[in-house]
């Protein structure tokens, strides 16, 4: 399982503080222990409170590059922010996203063409997010197809069904399971597949279970990756054992800890 | 139209273990070895790199063992009773790179004699024959913590490789092993899940994995080889999808296994021909390490080993 660290990200008070006020420590603190926990990527989001994200994200970027070697999921709704980012990253990046229009996949394609990235692309299009699997399915073949024509790889694109939270959107966790199933037939070799998985369990005060018990139904229906929180180590066991129980990994007794000096 | 052959790439390698050292480190070895580094599976050089030739290593034992079969008292035969002439030949006149030196004399089964004497035929191995030297114990796991940890001081630098860690008995050997600078044999009974097991207890004493070598256990032709087999087979293909914990070169204990089975006991001659064949499966199967017993049938498959590796 790719794990992609979601935790710098400006929504989050503490890290919108770091950003405003340039405490370096902060966000590398956050990378260090991300990276540890087992992120192999590490999200990395302004937030809405940014008033110049460009210069944030350069910021971001380089102090983040400054502490560990890790590579970077860019986030950002403005192209021009994740670019400023792809001129900086050491390693290769993914490019966190592009819907199924055509204008933003253009973009988005060239820059990831350009800067040898890899790329998110959202099961959703102006008419917002769809709420049933044969609509996802056929806009993640659109995606695909485009990224092709620019001659990106499928196992460069990571499909993203679109997780909505349970208390809102109860119809949509079993849609979106079986996407995921159903990407992985849209070609050979498959495209990844991702989640931003904590969506599911916004507003549910149970959070972390519900986070986790989705999280092993999505890797059962094959996901290849998710956008989460890397510290919460239950999750990351059950991520583990999900995968272990799947062959993926050969069983020892101490499977997880074998896991994490991968 | 030319059929495209299909070919497999792997992400990750076996990990590189090095056997001796010489005197720039600290060591009186005349010759280093390394072992593993693979990122395909045996010999399959379009599909990815095979840097270090597997190796052969005879097998002497530090007092003659009694149930010794025909076939081997021949081909050694004076020299038995002289276990450093023995050792000498294997490296001498037979031309191993490597020697497997068995310290059996402290069982109850070889003599009992004292733990210092198999450590002072050690030293006067490593002082007369000049290449890296695999050492083990007797089998006893009592008695090995003791003879073991004394045999890993009088071998301090050398960077042998000891064993034989199982997953019931290995902290004394890894710490000796951390202690003086040593490689360990980790053991597992044909069983992929042990053997990860047991590479993740002893680097988690602080062992580099770079210093583990694993033994999946031995079979000979005709008695269980092809199980063997495809446990070592699973584990290179785990290890080349990048798991650490499986990525480290395997030694199998041929000769010892060979030289048990009727056909061997009853003729030399066919004997000879069983370890061949047993050890030349092995080879295609991922065997680093080879320690054999009959110095034509290791003649014959370092020979072996040169044609395979030729690209």
């Amino acid at each position: 399982m790719i794990i992609i660290g979601e935790l710098i990200n400006g929504m989050y008070k503490d890290v919108a503080k770091a950003i405003a006020n340039r405490e370096e420590d902060v966000i590398q603190r956050l990378a260090a222990d991300q990276a540890a926990e087992g992120a192999n990527f590490l999200d990395v989001n302004t937030g809405p409170y940014s008033k110049s994200p460009k210069e944030d994200m350069k910021w971001l970027v380089e102090s983040i590059q400054k502490k560990v070697d890790i590579p970077l999921a860019l986030d950002s709704t403005k192209l021009d922010v994740i670019e400023e980012g792809l001129k900086l990253v050491k390693r290769r990046a993914i490019i966190n996203s592009t819907n199924a229009d055509d204008d933003k996949m253009d973009k988005v394609f060239m820059l990831a063409k350009k800067y040898n990235a890899q790329a998110i692309g959202l099961t959703m299009d102006k008419s917002g997010v769809p709420n049933n699997k044969d609509k996802r399915l056929e806009l993640a073949a659109k995606i695909l197809a485009k990224s092709i024509d620019y001659g990106l790889k499928a196992e460069d694109i990571y499909l993203d069904p679109i997780v909505l939270p349970v208390n809102v959107a109860q119809t949509q966790g079993a849609e979106v399971l079986e996407s995921i199933r159903e990407f992985r037939l849209l070609s050979d070799p498959m495209p990844n597949t991702v989640i931003g998985l904590s969506n599911v369990s916004q507003g549910t005060n149970l959070r972390s279970l519900v986070n986790r018990t989705f999280l092993v139904m999505a890797i059962a229906n094959g996901l290849t990756a998710a956008i989460m929180d890397p510290l919460d180590k239950e999750l990351v066991d059950a991520s583990i054992t999900a995968e272990l129980i799947l062959n993926k990994h050969i069983y020892c007794d101490s499977f997880l800890n074998a896991y994490r000096k991968r | 139209m030319a059929m495209e052959i299909a070919q497999e790439k792997y992400s990750a390698s076996v990990y590189t273990v090095e056997l001796g050292a010489g005197p720039e480190t600290g060591g009186t070895r005349a010759n280093v070895i390394r072992v593993g580094g693979e990122s395909t599976l045996p010999f399959l050089f379009q599909e990815g790199d095979m840097p270090n030739a597997p190796v052969v290593g005879l097998e002497v034992f530090d007092c003659e063992p009694p149930d010794l079969p025909d076939g081997l008292k021949e081909a050694y035969g004076d020299s038995l009773k002289d276990p450093i002439k023995w050792a000498k030949r294997c490296v001498e006149e037979f031309g191993v790179k490597l020697l497997c030196v068995r310290l059996i004399s402290p069982h109850s089964d070889f003599g009992s004699r004292p733990v210092n004497e198999a450590i002072v035929f050690l030293k006067a191995c490593l002082k007369e024959v000049k290449v890296p030297l695999v050492i083990l114990g007797t089998g006893e796991q009592e008695l090995d913590n003791e003879l073991l940890a004394k045999a890993s001081q009088a071998a301090k630098n050398e960077r042998s490789l000891l064993g034989i860690a199982s997953q019931n008995n290995y902290k004394t050997l890894a710490a000796s092993c951390l202690a003086d600078g040593h490689s360990i044999i980790a053991t597992s009974p044909v069983d992929v899940n042990i053997a990860k097991q047991i590479n993740i207890l002893i680097s988690d004493m602080g062992l580099d994995p770079k210093r583990i070598v694993m033994d999946p256990t031995t079979a000979s032709l005709g008695y269980g080889m092809e199980y063997v087999y495809s446990i070592m087979e699973r584990a290179r293909l785990a290890a080349f999808s990048g798991d650490k914990m499986l990525a480290m070169p395997f030694i199998l204990f041929v000769g010892q296994e060979v030289w048990r089975v009727k056909e061997a006991k009853d003729s030399g001659a066919l004997g000879i021909k069983w370890e061949i064949a047993t050890a030349t499966a092995m080879l295609n199967s991922g065997a680093d390490i080879l320690i054999m017993r009959h110095p034509v049938a290791a003649k014959a498959v370092m020979k072996f080993i040169d044609v395979l590796m030729k690209r």
